[in-house]
């Protein structure tokens, strides 16, 4: 039993398809949820399924320039989020407890 | 063996995938967060990306989520939010529709796109125990040579990013200049 679980090695198609779940229950996410922060968290959870398929990718078609792209993406999500959460702050100093229903109008 | 990895990494992920996205209280969706993030870096590993897995850890789990968390507890929004109420009518049963076809279409791509996939390229290293560095040498020869003007302008997108920020979230004296 052990052994032959052992024989099976998942393939570069398994991480993929493990890497679209993620990105759909992140998606998702982004569709349900009203607070930003957690809007915000669906985000990262759908950019870190992109960096896994990249990953894969990069040893399945054995080229390292993926990786290089997923080091760029995280260098990018880092100021996203920096620049997110620096939104969401001065906005919540305003009103407070704001979903992003209650923010249709801007200059408020 | 690299089956037990995929399966325990993969039920990391998709636990707090889950987690993040039905957890009504913002720390405990950050803290799934973390859960996911860690599985990543995992499979990272698993990938033979150990530089990216190391980055993984310090700045997602590190640096990220400690900044949400900060912000959460910063605006004292810390307090569960009511899910039982669905803002928009029929929104969650055309979200989940949504997001299965989703899920669908690109399993259907993968699957039919499986024997495309082959060796293109010039390789990635594989880290042994006679050459524990390799992939980090590697990847840093192509940051630091083909791809060393996208690196550059990264820092000034970072330099842009905290200035940005800073401004942004600075009160405003009553008689100062930014009023």
């Amino acid at each position: 039993m052990i052994a032959m679980f052992a024989a099976i090695e998942p393939t570069t198609s398994w991480y993929l398809i493990l890497s679209a779940v993620l990105f759909g229950i992140g998606a998702v996410g982004v569709m349900v949820r009203r607070n930003p922060l957690i809007m915000f968290m669906c985000i990262e959870l759908m950019l870190n399924a992109v960096n896994l398929s990249f990953v894969a990718l990069a040893l399945e078609i054995t080229d390292i320039n993926g990786q290089v792209a997923v080091f760029f993406v995280m260098v990018v999500a880092a100021a996203e989020v920096v620049v997110g959460l620096g939104i969401i702050v001065s906005i919540m100093r305003r009103r407070t407890n704001a979903t992003a229903d209650d923010l249709a109008t801007l200059k408020g | 063996m690299e089956l037990v990895v995929f399966i325990g990494a993969a039920i990391m992920i998709l636990a707090g995938a889950i987690g993040v996205v039905t957890r009504s209280h913002p720390v405990h969706a950050a803290l799934s967060l973390v859960l996911t993030l860690f599985g990543v870096a995992v499979m990272f590993v698993s990938l033979n990306a150990h530089f990216l897995a190391a980055v993984q850890i310090i700045v997602y789990a590190g640096a990220i989520v400690v900044l949400f968390l900060f912000v959460i507890m910063l605006l004292g929004v810390d307090r569960s939010e009511n899910l039982s109420v669905e803002p928009i009518t029929a929104q969650r049963p055309l979200a989940a529709i949504v997001g299965v076809g989703l899920v669908g279409i690109l399993v259907a791509a993968i699957v039919t796109s499986q024997d495309a996939l082959g060796p293109r390229g010039s390789g990635v290293n594989r880290t042994t125990v006679e050459q524990p560095d390799a992939n980090i040498t590697q990847l840093s020869r192509s940051i630091f040579s083909d791809n060393v003007f996208a690196f550059e302008l990264t820092s000034v997108l970072l330099l842009v990013a905290v200035v940005g920020t800073v401004l942004m979230s600075r009160r405003a004296k009553a008689t100062g200049i930014g009023k």
